[in-house]
C-alpha cells in the first residue's frame, strides 16, 4: 500500500483562470505538477479555492498541446510543422507583406487576458511601435468594456474601488448581473461569510441563481427583472432614494458635482421612473424596488458588486454609470465596506485593460492623440508612433469584409466561439491573408489560420497578473515551457524577426519598462511582489505597497469630484415578437472556465459536460417539450441546437444557457447589437424562439444587412 | 477587522483564526506573550513557540473541541481545559506540558490508533503522523476490537477520494465545507462510533451538493480525504493486520 | 340534583400501563348500569407505583383509596359497595394516612394524586399561582434573592445552585433571553419529572414564569423525551387550557407580564439531556455537545442568555416564592438544602416516588420506604443517580443523602434516582453495562468518549474472560483516566464513575465473574 507521494518544490504562483486572482502553491516532483494547494497567504482567497485553480490544471500537459509552430499557405492546407526561426521568419514576411500591399493599417493585433502583463504590454508595444498602427485590442472589449467608460465617466477609475476583504465590512451587498457563486467562487464563499454574519443582501439578476437562495444565505430582495430593463430598474431604485430623501447630500455636496447631481434627480425623480411605471415593464414587485432602494441606502456601508449581466448589453454603459450613480448618491465610496466593484471575469483582464491594450490609449488609459503622453512612449521605444487610433476588434472583422483589413496577431482569444455573431467573424477571417493564432490548442479560430505559434500557460512562465480588485501578483513559472518558449518570449522573438531590436534578460524588466510608462504601476516590480506578497495599483510614491480602497480623498477626475451621468433608458432594439418570442440569457457555471478551452481538456467536464438550455415549466409545455428534448433555438442572427432542461430558476419567457462548449454555437444565435459607448456584445439579450428538432439541419443564418433592415422595421414596435 | 482572515501565514498553524481585539497579556510555560482579546489559549500559546499538540482544530476554522489532544493545565482552573476553546485573560498561567497531560494526550492518541489501519502509519506524512510522533505513539493495546476499516472508498469524483478507514471524525471538512466555502455539502451522520462523514444525503461526494472546491481536502489532517494526484499508480487500500 | 360521586383513576404512565383507562371506562359503564351518578376524574399518580392502579372514591369529603386493582376487581368493588367507602380487600383507606405517603415532605408534589392535572380551577383552589402573583409584586433582584436563600440547587444532577444560575442570565445582555426547561429525563430508573408533569403540569409552567419574571425572559421551551408520549398529550391539555384562562400570553392577568412556553419533543437520546445538546437539539440541529464557556446563561438558546433548569427544579420555584426562600432552606442539611423527589426503583419492594429533606439515609429510603428488595434476597449493590452514578455496596447504606457527603465517597446524587440491585448481580456485567451505555448514547463528537466506550466494552470482556487479566485491568484504569479528564462532557467523563466503583467494592466478580468456569 503506497502511501500520497511528497512534492519536491513547492513554487507560489496565481490561478490561471479567474479575476479573483488566488494565490496558489504548486507542487511538483520534477517536472510534474502533483497537486495545487491554496496559499493561506495569497490576500484575494487566504487559503481557499475553487474546482477550477485547484484540480484542473492538468489541461497543461494535455495532448492536445501544440509544441512545435506550424504554417500553411492557405486554410485550406494542411498545418506543416516548423521550426521557431521558420516560423518567425515566415509571419514577419507575411505581415510586411501584407502592409506594404494593403496600407499601415491593413494589420493589427489582439491580446489575451489570460496571458501576463507582461505579455499584453509586449502585444501593444508590438502592434504600435513594430506594425506601426494602434489597431490593438483585448477581449475586454466583449464583457467590462463598458465597466472602463461608465466608471471613469463617473468616478474617474474604471476599475473595483475595493479589495476583495473590503466585503467583510459591509452591512448592505448589493450584486447587479452577476453570481459569485459560481463564476468567482472564492470571492462568493467570502461573500456569503459575511452574508452569514448579518449583512443583508440584494440581487439583481433575472435568475433564481444560488448566489439568491443557498443554505444560510438568502437575499433580503430579488428583482429577477427581465432581460434588457437593468438601467429601468437602476433609475428607478434611484428614483426611491431621491424622491424619499435618502441621498447622502452632505457627501454629494463634498464629494460630487452638485449640479449634475440636480440634473440626474431630475432625471431619475420624474414619474417615468417611478416603480409603479418600472415594475410593470421590468416584471417586478414594485415593492421589492423600494424595498431595494431603502435598504441600500440606509447601509451603513452598502457595497455593490456586479458582471457582464450589466455590461453585455447595449445600454451596458449607462448600466454602469447608474451603478456609480448610486454609489456617489448614497455616499458609498471612499472608505471600507462600499464601493462599487465590477468581477471582472478573467484573470489578467484588469490587466489588459490598465495595460493599453485599447486602439485608442496607451498604458494608463491616455489617449493615443495625446502628444505629451506618445512621445513618452516614442522616447523608450525608439520610434515614432501613430496618434490616429486604431480598429476595434468588431471594426478590424469589418474591415476585412470589406477588404481593408488582411494579417492579425491573435494571442491566446478564440473569437469565432468567444465572440458575437459568429458567421460575420468566419467571413472576415476568410477574407484575410495571414491569421497568427499564438495559443495553447488548436480551436475554433484558428481552424481559419496561416500561422500557429505554440503558446505557454501560466504554469510555464514568469510574469505578473492584475486581478479583478487591482491586485499585481506573481506568476511564477512552475514547469518548463513545453514548446520551449514563454509567450512573452515569443512576442520579442516575433518583433525581432520583424526588424525590431529588443531584449530582456527576464520578464521582470519586461515589467520595469511598463512601470516607467504606465503611472499607475509606477511603483510595481518584481522585487516588490516578491517582498510584499502583492500590490493593489495605484503602486508610486505616495502608496510604495499599492492601494486597497480608491477614492478616499479625491475622485481622479479633472476637479476631483464625482459626478452623475445622465442615465435615460432607451431599450434594445432587440425586441420579442411573435416569431421570437422569448428572451435567451446567457451565463457561465462554476466547473468550466470561460469557451472551456482548459477546463474542457481537465475532468471537469465530467460536471458539464455540455451546455443545457434552461426553460420554465410552462415555456416547455407550451411547445410541447420534454426533459432532454433535442431543441434548435434560432434569432433573427442564427440557430444552433441544445439540450432543453426544466429549470425553475428562470421567469416564464426567459431562457438560459452557458457557453463552455464549442458545439453549443451560442454565439450563432447572440445579436449584433452591442453598447453604444464600447461595443461591447449584448450577450445577455437575444430573443429567440424554441423548437423540438424536426429537421436534421439548422436554419441558415441570413446576411447582416438584411438583419439590419429587419431590425428598423421593428423598432417600430411598442416594446412589449 | 478581519485578521481571522489576513492574520493567516503559510508556515504556522495557529489552531484557531486570529483575531482583533485589545492586547492581552499572559504566560504560557513561563513565556510571556500578547495576544488580541478573543484570541484562543492555543493560539497564544503557538505565538510563544510553545505549541500545542492539536488534531480538530486549525486557524482557518472555528475552534470545535473535540479531539481532546490539546489539553493544558491552567492555573486556577479545574481540570484539563482544551486549549483551542479556552480564550485568554489578562494575567492567564498556563502550562503545556506535564507528565499528567503527556499520559492524557497519550491516551487520547491510542484511542485514535485503535480505530486507524496499522500499515498505514509507518512513512505517512499526514498532521495525524505529524502529532503520533510529537506525542510519541505507534501502537496501541486495544488489540483488534470494533473498528471503520471496512467501509467503502468513496471515489467517485474525479480529483479526489475519501477513505473512511482513515477518518478520525474530527469534523475539519464538515466545517470547511460550511465556514470556509459556505456549500454545507457535508455532515456527520449517525452518531457515537458509527459517526461518519457524509455528502448530502449520504450519496457519493460526486453526486451530491459539493462542488468540489478542495477546502475538505485541504483541512483533513489524516489523508483521509486525499487529492488522487497523488497516488500514480492509482489508490490502494490499506489491509488491516 | 342526587350529588355526584367524585371518582379518581389516575392518569399517569405507570398506572395507564397497568390498565387504568380500561378500569375507569369499566367503573364508568358499570355505574351508568346502576344508574350511579359518578363523575370520573383522571388524577394524577400519588407516585405509590406498587399500588397503581390506585382509585379513589370521595367519601364525607375525605379520599378513599383501593388498590392495585385490576379490570376484574372493578365488579366486585361494585358489588363491595366502594362508591360509599365499602370495605374490601384491596381497601386501603384514607390515603392521606398511607405511611409511604405520610412519612414524605411533599414541597413539590403536594398537589400531585390530589387535583385533576388539567384543571385551571383545581390549580388556583390550591395554591396555584400564587407565587406567580407575589412575584409579580416583586423586584427582579427580590425573587433572585428568595431563590438564593432557599438553596436551591438543579435537581436535574448538577446540583448547580439555581440563584446564582438565575442571577447570571439576569445580569447578561441581550435583547431576547428564554428560560427552556430539560424534560428530557433519560437516566434509568427516574420518572419524577415525568409524574410531575402528569400530575401538576401547571406548576413547571408556574415555575417557568416565575423564572421569566426573574431574568426578564418572556418565551420559555420545555425538551420533554419523546419516550414519554402520555407526557406530551397531558402537558398540551395543560397548556392549552392556561392559554384559554389566560394565564400564558399577552399582559398575563393584567400584570402586564408576557409569556409564552414551546413544548418540544426530543428524537430518543440520552445526551439530549446535556444542557447544550439540548440546546442544540431545540434549536434544529443533531443533538451534539457544546463546548463551554461560553454558558448557556450567557450565549444559549439561539445564541441568547437562557436558563436551562431540571423539571423539579422549576417546579419547587412557586412555593419558595409563597412561604419564602428561608422556608425552604429549613429542610435539608449541609449545603444541601431543600427537599428531593427520590425514586425508588430496580429490585425493590416498594418502588416509588418519595419526596424527602436531604440528610435521610440511603437505608432510610430503601428499607422503610421500599421495604427492601422485591425478591426478598439481600441487597447487594444500589446505584445512585442513574447510569453514570457510583454502585453503593451494602455497607455504605447509611450515607445520608446530601450533595458533597456523596460527592466524598466517589458518588453522585444526581436525579435522585436509586436502583436496587439483590446478591444475584453479576457487577462486571454491571460495569460492562455501563460502558455500553455510553457507547450507544454518546454524541460521537469527542473521542474519548466515543472511542473509549467501545474500548470500555472489550477490555471488560477481555478481563471477564482472563484474557491477559492484569494488563487489562491496568489498561481499564488508564481508559477510564482518559475518559474522565479528556471528555468533553458529562457522558464520557462519567462513565468511569460506575465503572471504578464495581472494580472498587466488587473486585470478585472481576476476577472469579458469577457463573464463569475459574
Amino acid at each position: 500500500m503506497p502511501n500520497p507521494r511528497k512534492p519536491e518544490r513547492e513554487t507560489i504562483t496565481i490561478c490561471a483562470y479567474c479575476g479573483v486572482g488566488c494565490g496558489f502553491k504548486a507542487e511538483t516532483i520534477g517536472n510534474e505538477i502533483i497537486r495545487m494547494t491554496p496559499w493561506k497567504e495569497g490576500k484575494a482567497n487566504h487559503g481557499h479555492s475553487c474546482v477550477k485553480g485547484r484540480f484542473a490544471y492538468d489541461y497543461w500537459c494535455h495532448p492536445d498541446r501544440i509544441k512545435t509552430p506550424m504554417i500553411r499557405g492557405s486554410i485550406e492546407e494542411p498545418w506543416r510543422k516548423v521550426s521557431w526561426d521558420e516560423a518567425f521568419d515566415h509571419a514577419a514576411k507575411e505581415l510586411r507583406r501584407i502592409q506594404s500591399k494593403y496600407g499601415r493599417s491593413s494589420v493589427g493585433g489582439v491580446s489575451s487576458s489570460r496571458c501576463t502583463n507582461e505579455e499584453i504590454f509586449l502585444t501593444q508595444k508590438f502592434v504600435r511601435a513594430v506594425l506601426g498602427n494602434n489597431n490593438i485590442d483585448n477581449c475586454a472589449r466583449i464583457c467590462h468594456s463598458p465597466t472602463q467608460f461608465g466608471l471613469s465617466a463617473t468616478v474617474g477609475t474604471g476599475a473595483a474601488s475595493q479589495h476583495f476583504d473590503s466585503i467583510l465590512q459591509a452591512d448592505v451587498i448589493m450584486v447587479v448581473g452577476a453570481n459569485p457563486t459560481e463564476g468567482h467562487p472564492v470571492f462568493g464563499s467570502m461573500m456569503k461569510r459575511r452574508i452569514r454574519q448579518g449583512a443583508k443582501l440584494i440581487v439583481i439578476d433575472p435568475r433564481r441563481t444560488e448566489t439568491v437562495d443557498s443554505p444560510h444565505c438568502r437575499a433580503d430582495v430579488h428583482l429577477a427583472l427581465r432581460p434588457g430593463t437593468n438601467v429601468a430598474i437602476l433609475n428607478s431604485i434611484a428614483h426611491v432614494i431621491v424622491r424619499e430623501n435618502r441621498h447622502d447630500s452632505e457627501f454629494i455636496k463634498s464629494r460630487c458635482e452638485w449640479q449634475e447631481f440636480e440634473h440626474w434627480a431630475e432625471l431619475v425623480g420624474s414619474e417615468e421612473y417611478s416603480p409603479d411605471k418600472i415594475g410593470p415593464i421590468a416584471g417586478v414587485d414594485p415593492e421589492d424596488i423600494r424595498r431595494a432602494a431603502r435598504i441600500y441606502s440606509t447601509g451603513p456601508q452598502s457595497t455593490i458588486y456586479y458582471g457582464l449581466g450589466v455590461t453585455e448589453h447595449s445600454q451596458g454603459s449607462t448600466g454602469v454609470m447608474c451603478l456609480g450613480n448610486l454609489g456617489l448618491a448614497c455616499g458609498m465610496y471612499g472608505r471600507e465596506g462600499v464601493g462599487v466593484n465590477p468581477l471582472r471575469g478573467q484573470g489578467n483582464v484588469q490587466g489588459g485593460s490598465c495595460l493599453g491594450s485599447w486602439p485608442h490609449v496607451f498604458s494608463g488609459y491616455r489617449f493615443v492623440t495625446d502628444d505629451a503622453t506618445r512621445e513618452s512612449f516614442e522616447a523608450e521605444w525608439g520610434v515614432e508612433l501613430d496618434s490616429e487610433p486604431g480598429l476595434r476588434l468588431p471594426n478590424m472583422f469589418d474591415a476585412a469584409l470589406t477588404g481593408h483589413f488582411k494579417g492579425m496577431y491573435i494571442m491566446g482569444e478564440d473569437p469565432v466561439q468567444s465572440d458575437p455573431n459568429q458567421n460575420h467573424i468566419i467571413a472576415a477571417l476568410r477574407n484575410m491573408e495571414c491569421v497568427i493564432i499564438h495559443d495553447l490548442f488548436l480551436n475554433e479560430t484558428s481552424k481559419f489560420a496561416h500561422v500557429f505559434l505554440p503558446g505557454s500557460s501560466s504554469l510555464e512562465k514568469d510574469g505578473t497578473f492584475t486581478s479583478a480588485e487591482r491586485r499585481i501578483g506573481r506568476v511564477r513559472k512552475v514547469v518548463e515551457p513545453l514548446a520551449g518558449y514563454q509567450d512573452w518570449e515569443v512576442t520579442v522573438k516575433l518583433m525581432n524577426a520583424m526588424g525590431y531590436d529588443v531584449e530582456y534578460a527576464h520578464a521582470g524588466e519586461v515589467l520595469d519598462e511598463l512601470a516607467r510608462l504606465t503611472p499607475a504601476y509606477e511603483g510595481a516590480s518584481f522585487e516588490l511582489v516578491d517582498r510584499v506578497g502583492s500590490a493593489q495599483w495605484p503602486v508610486n510614491t505616495t502608496a510604495p505597497e499599492g492601494t486597497e480602497v480608491l477614492h478616499t480623498e479625491q475622485f481622479p477626475r479633472a476637479n476631483g469630484l464625482g459626478t452623475f451621468m445622465l442615465t435615460g433608458f432607451v431599450p434594445t432594439r432587440e425586441r420579442v415578437n411573435e416569431q421570437y418570442p422569448l428572451l435567451l440569457t446567457t451565463g457561465r457555471i462554476l466547473s468550466q472556465y470561460n469557451v472551456g478551452t482548459q477546463t474542457r481538456r481537465t475532468a471537469n467536464s465530467q460536471w458539464h459536460p455540455e451546455d443545457v438550455l434552461e426553460m420554465s415549466l410552462g415555456d416547455m409545455q407550451a411547445r410541447g417539450l420534454r426533459v432532454g428534448d433535442s431543441v434548435t433555438i434560432t434569432s433573427r442572427f442564427g440557430s444552433t441546437r441544445l439540450k432543453v432542461v426544466e429549470s425553475v430558476r428562470v421567469n416564464p419567457g426567459v431562457i438560459y444557457t452557458t457557453f463552455h462548449h464549442a458545439e453549443s454555437k451560442a454565439n450563432a444565435v447572440t445579436s449584433d447589437l452591442s453598447d453604444w459607448a464600447t461595443n461591447c456584445p449584448e450577450y445577455k439579450v437575444t430573443a429567440v424562439e424554441v423548437a423540438k428538432v424536426r429537421s436534421p439541419k439548422p436554419r441558415h443564418a441570413e446576411s447582416s444587412v438584411k438583419h439590419a433592415a429587419h431590425r428598423e422595421r421593428e423598432a417600430k414596435e411598442i416594446w412589449t | 477587522m478581519w485578521n481571522e482572515v489576513r492574520g493567516l501565514r503559510d508556515d504556522v498553524d495557529y489552531g484557531t483564526p486570529p483575531s482583533n481585539g485589545e492586547p492581552v497579556t499572559l504566560t504560557v510555560d513561563g513565556v510571556e506573550v500578547t495576544v488580541p482579546e478573543g484570541s484562543s489559549v492555543m493560539l497564544a500559546a503557538t505565538k510563544a513557540d510553545r505549541a500545542v499538540p492539536k488534531l480538530c482544530a486549525t486557524d482557518m476554522l472555528e475552534a470545535f473541541g473535540s479531539c481532546r489532544v490539546c489539553l493544558v493545565e491552567i492555573e486556577g482552573q479545574r481540570g484539563y481545559p482544551a486549549s483551542c476553546t479556552t480564550l485568554v485573560a489578562p494575567g492567564m498561567i498556563v502550562r503545556t506540558q506535564s507528565d499528567r497531560l503527556a499520559k492524557l494526550r497519550k491516551g487520547v492518541m491510542e484511542l485514535y490508533l485503535s480505530d486507524f489501519p496499522e500499515s498505514e502509519i509507518p512513512d505517512g506524512w499526514s498532521e495525524f503522523h505529524r502529532t503520533l510522533e510529537e506525542i510519541g505513539i505507534n501502537g496501541h493495546r486495544y488489540g483488534n476490537g470494533r473498528n471503520h476499516f471496512d467501509l467503502p472508498v468513496d471515489d467517485s469524483n474525479p480529483y479526489f477520494l475519501f477513505d473512511p478507514a482513515k477518518c478520525i471524525v474530527c469534523s475539519r471538512c464538515v466545517r470547511a465545507c460550511a465556514e470556509v466555502q459556505g456549500t454545507f455539502a457535508l455532515t456527520i451522520q449517525g452518531r457515537a462510533f458509527e459517526s461518519k462523514v457524509a455528502a448530502s444525503q449520504d450519496e457519493p461526494f460526486m453526486e451530491s451538493e459539493c462542488v468540489s472546491c478542495g477546502a475538505c481536502v485541504q483541512a483533513c489532517p489524516s489523508h483521509a480525504l486525499v487529492e488522487k494526484s497523488l497516488f500514480p499508480g492509482g489508490y490502494e487500500r490499506a489491509e488491516p493486520t | 340534583m342526587a350529588n355526584s360521586i367524585n371518582v379518581f383513576v389516575p392518569r399517569e404512565t405507570s398506572a395507564v400501563s397497568l390498565g387504568a383507562n380500561e378500569i375507569g371506562d369499566r367503573i364508568l359503564s358499570l355505574a351508568v348500569n346502576n344508574k350511579t351518578d359518578i363523575t370520573l376524574i383522571r388524577n394524577g399518580s400519588w407516585g405509590m407505583c406498587w399500588l397503581e392502579p390506585l382509585i379513589e372514591v370521595e367519601v364525607n369529603g375525605e379520599r378513599i383509596a383501593y388498590g392495585p386493582i385490576c379490570i376484574e376487581d372493578v365488579a366486585d368493588l361494585f358489588k363491595a359497595d366502594f362508591l360509599k367507602g365499602g370495605d374490601h380487600k384491596l381497601k386501603l383507606g384514607k390515603v392521606s394516612d398511607i405511611p409511604y405517603l405520610k412519612n414524605q415532605d411533599r414541597w413539590t408534589f403536594k398537589r400531585c394524586g390530589l387535583i385533576d392535572p388539567v384543571s385551571i380551577h383545581d390549580y388556583c383552589s390550591n395554591g396555584g399561582f400564587d407565587g406567580f402573583t407575589v412575584a409579580t409584586k416583586m423586584s427582579t433582584a427580590k425573587i433572585i434573592e428568595e431563590i438564593k436563600k432557599s438553596g436551591l440547587r438543579g435537581r436535574g444532577g448538577a446540583g448547580f445552585p439555581t440563584g446564582i444560575k438565575w442571577q447570571t442570565v439576569a445580569n447578561a445582555s441581550g435583547d431576547q433571553k428564554y428560560i427552556a426547561c430539560n424534560a428530557d429525563e433519560g437516566d434509568s430508573g427516574t420518572f419524577s419529572d415525568r409524574m410531575l408533569m402528569e400530575g401538576d403540569p401547571f406548576c413547571l409552567i408556574e415555575g417557568m414564569m416565575i423564572a421569566g419574571l426573574a431574568v426578564g425572559a418572556n418565551r420559555g421551551y420545555i425538551y420533554l423525551r419523546s419516550e414519554y408520549p402520555l407526557t406530551r398529550e397531558i402537558f398540551s391539555e395543560a397548556l392549552n387550557s392556561a392559554k384559554d384562562a389566560g394565564w400564558l400570553g399577552k399582559n398575563i392577568q393584567g400584570t402586564g407580564f408576557e409569556f409564552e412556553i414551546d413544548l418540544h419533543i426530543g428524537a430518543g437520546s440520552y445526551v439530549c439531556g446535556e444542557e447544550t445538546a439540548m440546546l442544540e437539539s431545540l434549536e434544529g440541529k443533531a443533538g451534539i455537545i457544546r463546548y463551554r464557556p461560553p454558558l448557556p446563561a450567557i450565549e444559549g438558546l439561539f445564541g441568547k442568555p437562557t436558563v436551562v433548569n431540571n423539571v423539579i427544579t422549576l417546579a419547587s420555584v412557586p412555593d419558595i416564592l409563597i412561604k419564602g426562600g428561608d422556608n425552604y432552606a429549613t429542610f435539608g442539611i449541609d449545603r444541601s438544602r431543600g427537599t428531593l423527589a427520590f425514586q425508588l426503583a430496580g429490585n425493590i419492594k416498594r418502588g416509588g416516588l418519595v419526596e424527602k429533606a436531604f440528610g435521610i439515609t440511603l437505608r432510610e429510603l430503601i428499607e422503610d420506604f421500599g421495604g427492601g428488595t422485591a425478591t426478598g434476597r439481600d441487597i447487594r449493590a444500589v446505584q445512585i443517580g442513574g447510569p453514570l452514578g457510583a454502585y453503593f455496596p451494602e455497607n455504605l447504606l447509611d450515607t445520608p443523602l446530601d450533595y458533597e457527603a456523596f460527592a466524598e465517597l466517589e458518588g453522585i446524587i444526581g436525579h435522585g434516582g436509586v436502583v436496587v440491585f439483590d446478591d444475584s448481580v453479576d457487577m462486571a456485567a454491571q460495569a460492562r453495562f455501563a460502558m455500553e451505555f455510553c457507547a450507544i448514547e454518546s454524541c460521537g463528537k469527542c473521542t474519548p468518549c466515543r472511542i473509549g466506550s467501545v474500548r470500555g466494552i472489550e477490555v471488560i470482556d477481555r478481563i471477564v474472560a482472563n484474557k491477559n487479566r492484569d494488563e487489562n485491568l491496568k489498561l481499564l484504569e488508564e481508559l477510564c483516566d482518559t475518559m474522565v479528564d479528556g471528555s468533553l462532557c458529562a457522558m464520557g467523563g462519567m462513565t468511569p464513575f460506575p465503572v471504578r466503583s464495581a472494580i472498587k467494592h466488587f473486585p470478585e466478580d472481576f476476577i472469579h465473574p458469577p457463573g464463569a468456569k475459574n
